[in-house]
Parts: C-alpha cells; structure tokens; sequence
C-alpha cells in the first residue's frame, strides 16, 4: 500500500541551509547534502529543497549543491525556487532532482508548466501553490487567493481554481502552502487542503504550519493529503521524524518504516 | 572490476545511479553511443518521462540496434522506470513505438486513487529473484509514474516477477533470463535500493 510521504525541507541560499523567517534574519544552517543525508537515515520519504537565493548568480551554487545530495541521500530530491525556463529544469534535473517545483513562474507563465511537463513528464512537475484565506462574506464558503514571491504579492487567483488549472496544464503534483499558517504553528490549513484534493487527481502535498505530530495526521485525514511537508519543527528537532510516523501509524495511516527501527 | 554501462539519452538524472554502483564496486561508465557498450558486463537504460521522445533519443544516437542485441544475447540488462517500459512493444501514453523485446505495452493505471503514483510502496515478488537477495519481502521501493507494463503472451506469468497495489495490482518488476526491469526507482530507494543495484552489478560480474 502507498505509504503517505513525510518530507522535510529546506531553506538553501548561497549554497548553505539557512534558516530565519523567509529571507530575513538567515543564519546559517550547514550543508545541504549533509543535512539531507541525515533527514534520509532518520526516515525523510523525500526532500525538499527550496532555494531563496537572489536571481539568478546561484545557478551552478545550486547545481552543485544538488549534484552533492543525490551522492549522499538516496531518496527522492524536489527542488523549488528560480526555475523560469524549461533549460533551467533541464538544468537542475541533470544534476540530480527528481521533481522541480515551480511557483511565481507558473503563475505569471502557466505555459511554463505545459512546457516543462510535456519536455520531462508531469511527474517531474510540482506546481507551489502559496494561498491565503480571503475573509469571507457570512454565509459565503471559504476561500482563498493565491499570492507569490513569498506572500509579498497577491494575484487575484482563485487558490482551487489555479490547482485545477495547473493540473490540466500538466502538474504532476501541488505543494499546497497556506501563508497565513506558514511559520506559525497553529497547524495545517485542512479546509484548504481538502478544498484542492477533492478537486484534483494528483497528490497534494501539505505546508505550512505544522506545530507537532498531530497536525500531520489531520492534514492527511482531514485535509485529503498525500504527504506532509515541514520544515522549522524538524530543524529544531523539536519532533524526529520518527515520532511524526508513530502518530501517522497509530492513526491508521500507512507509512515507510523509519530504515533500521522496528516494524 | 565489474563494469556497467548507464544509457543518457536526456532522460532524467544519471548521478544517484552513477553513486549507487560505484559504491557497490563497480566502474560506471555513461554510454551516450554504441562504442560506450565495449567492454560492458552490464547495461542500464534509466528514464522518466514520455516513450516516443525517448525512443526519438535514442534512435538519434543510434543505441536502438546496440540495445536489442544486447538484449538479443541475453547479457545483463537492467531497464528502470521508463527504461523498463521500452522493453515492451508500444505505450499506451503516447501510442509510441518501442523495444519490443518483450510482449505487451505500458498501460495507464487504472482504479488509482491518485495518479502519478508517487511514494513509497511495496514491491511483492511471486517469486525469488537474484536481483531482491537481501532485501525484506515487504521492503518499499519509490515509485513516480503513471503507466506500468502490462505483459502479454504465453510467458506473461513467467516475466511478472513482483507486483504492486495501487488500487488495483500492477506489474512493478519484470525479468526473463539476464533481462530485469523494475518500475520504481532503485537509485531513490534507500539501503534497498543500494542493495538492489549492487545485486545486478554482481550478477553482471558473474555473467561476463
């Protein structure tokens, strides 16, 4: 049975994990293929790197640093952040990612995604979607708008209507982060979620908000996803990944055994 | 020392697998051309993505007859994901053309709760195979795809060598004599994944 993918993730910038509140106050984290290559024996289903280096001067930085992880961490590698153009893909999957997600770029091109999917496949192909709530009128359902460049900029999208729209485009996959919960850890957005999974064919994948092992059951169970993505609760090791599976386990969702423990 | 040649016809990522081999021993050399394959015990034709594109790649750099006469002489020959459909005689993706060293084609899922098929599953084998020595009967393997083989003919049964359940079951890994294919991606894997490459290596080492 499909096991539902636990995936840490990771702030690169300038070749180096940073971590701080996106773009702001960065300290630096160590090496990416290192701190992968542990997230991988500790149980990772997959990796994300997401790269908030400036433009475009960390190209081959971000090449190398990738090249270096598929050495080390032999699980899946998902790359986000600064891919515009097909040879960029092109560029980033040679050196070693399985996936590349695209976020501002599909939304000012959705083009981009039918290009990139048709040249690699849509498995290759993750669409980022960055959503915040929009107030809603009483008696009106929930929604929610999609904005990018890191939250700094509204679009005016329809959160689900662009996931449709990106999935008919190609997308093999969404990363589904909501904004208002990203760095709060007041929990997943499971309205959210379960608004684009019951919409769409392909996995979803959760982000943004996740306090502890709870939350990642409630983002599969009620939110509808596929996997679940976190980033600040694993670098501050405050949960292992580990424990994050137990309670998955214990709640009755499949997952791959952490590699050496128990089954 | 054992050497494998891994087939870049631009599909997808050579270095895990590159990694993966020479950490179990053996010389990796990347064949973008018939004189690459001298002096190989192994063959490995990796891939994700569409068939016809695929098949197009290595038509252009005329690795078409060199695969179907390794093939032909039965030499080690492994094929991963995409590399693995080629086998068969077309896809269903795109209605290409392909190997045809095997009979049947490459058939979208059906009953899938999502597609892609993407993660961790299990890979239950019908029977004991080399290329599995060592790795737990109900080990995961990674998977990231859409269509999966569907084999047809009087050995059919013999060539299904494992399956896997994605709603319905699906074929996830072929073999027929030196000839093995497996839908998911060994290179991405874990420790069974290392296993499983340093097993066909090995194989390749005591077939030459």
């Amino acid at each position: 049975m499909l096991a539902v993918r636990v995936i840490p993730c990771l702030d690169v910038a300038g070749g180096r994990v940073v971590k701080g509140t996106r773009f702001v106050d960065l300290v630096d984290e160590g090496d990416p293929p290192e701190l992968a290559e542990r997230y991988a024996r500790e149980g990772a289903d997959e990796i994300v790197f997401l790269d908030i280096t400036a433009a475009t001067e960390g190209r081959a930085t971000l090449r190398d640093v990738v090249e270096r992880t598929a050495r080390r961490a032999f699980v899946p590698l998902t790359v986000g952040g600064g891919v515009r153009t097909t040879s960029e893909m092109r560029e980033v999957l040679r050196a070693g990612a399985d996936k590349v997600s695209l976020n501002t770029a599909a939304v000012a091109d959705p083009a981009l995604v039918w290009r990139c999917a048709r040249r690699f496949g849509s498995q290759a192909v993750v669409v980022a979607i960055d959503a915040r709530r929009i107030v809603a009128l009483p008696g009106r359902p929930a929604a929610w708008e999609v904005v990018v460049k890191g939250g700094r900029e509204a679009t005016g999208l329809d959160a689900v209507a662009w996931a449709e729209r990106a999935v008919e485009l190609g997308a093999g996959e969404l990363l589904v982060t909501s904004i208002d919960r990203d760095g709060t850890q007041s929990g997943y957005d499971t309205a959210l979620l379960r608004a684009i999974a019951d919409r769409v064919p392909v996995p979803v994948v959760a982000s943004g908000g996740a306090a502890g092992p709870s939350d990642f059951v409630a983002a599969v169970l009620e939110g509808g996803a596929s996997a679940v993505l976190a980033a600040s609760i694993f670098h501050r090791r405050r949960h292992s990944i580990a424990a994050v599976k137990a309670a998955m386990a214990a709640a009755g969702i499949p997952v791959r055994p952490v590699p050496g423990a128990a089954a | 020392m054992t050497r494998i040649a891994v087939v870049d016809y631009g599909a997808g990522n050579l270095v895990s697998i590159d990694q993966a081999l020479r950490s179990a021993g053996a010389e990796v050399v990347i064949a973008r051309a018939e004189p690459d394959l001298e002096g190989a015990d192994g063959l490995i034709v990796p891939g994700v993505g569409a068939a016809r594109p695929a098949m197009e790649r290595l038509r252009r750099r005329a690795l078409v007859g060199p695969i179907r006469r390794w093939i032909a002489a039965d030499r080690p020959f492994l094929g991963i994901c995409l590399g693995m459909q080629l086998l068969f005689d077309g896809s269903d993706e795109d209605g290409a053309r392909t190997l045809g060293v095997l009979p049947g084609r490459a058939v979208r899922l059906v009953g899938a709760p999502h597609l892609p098929h993407i993660g961790w599953n299990t890979v239950r084998r019908r029977r004991p195979h080399p290329l599995f020595a060592g790795v737990a009967a109900d080990a995961p393997f990674y998977f990231v795809h859409s269509y999966a083989p569907r084999p047809t003919g009087a050995d059919a049964a013999d060539v299904a060598l494992a399956v896997t359940d994605h709603g319905p079951d699906f074929v996830s890994a072929v073999a027929r004599g030196h000839l093995a294919g497996v839908q998911f991606h060994p290179e991405r894997s874990g420790r069974d994944g290392l296993r499983l490459l340093a097993n066909f290596a090995l194989l390749a080492g005591r077939a030459a």
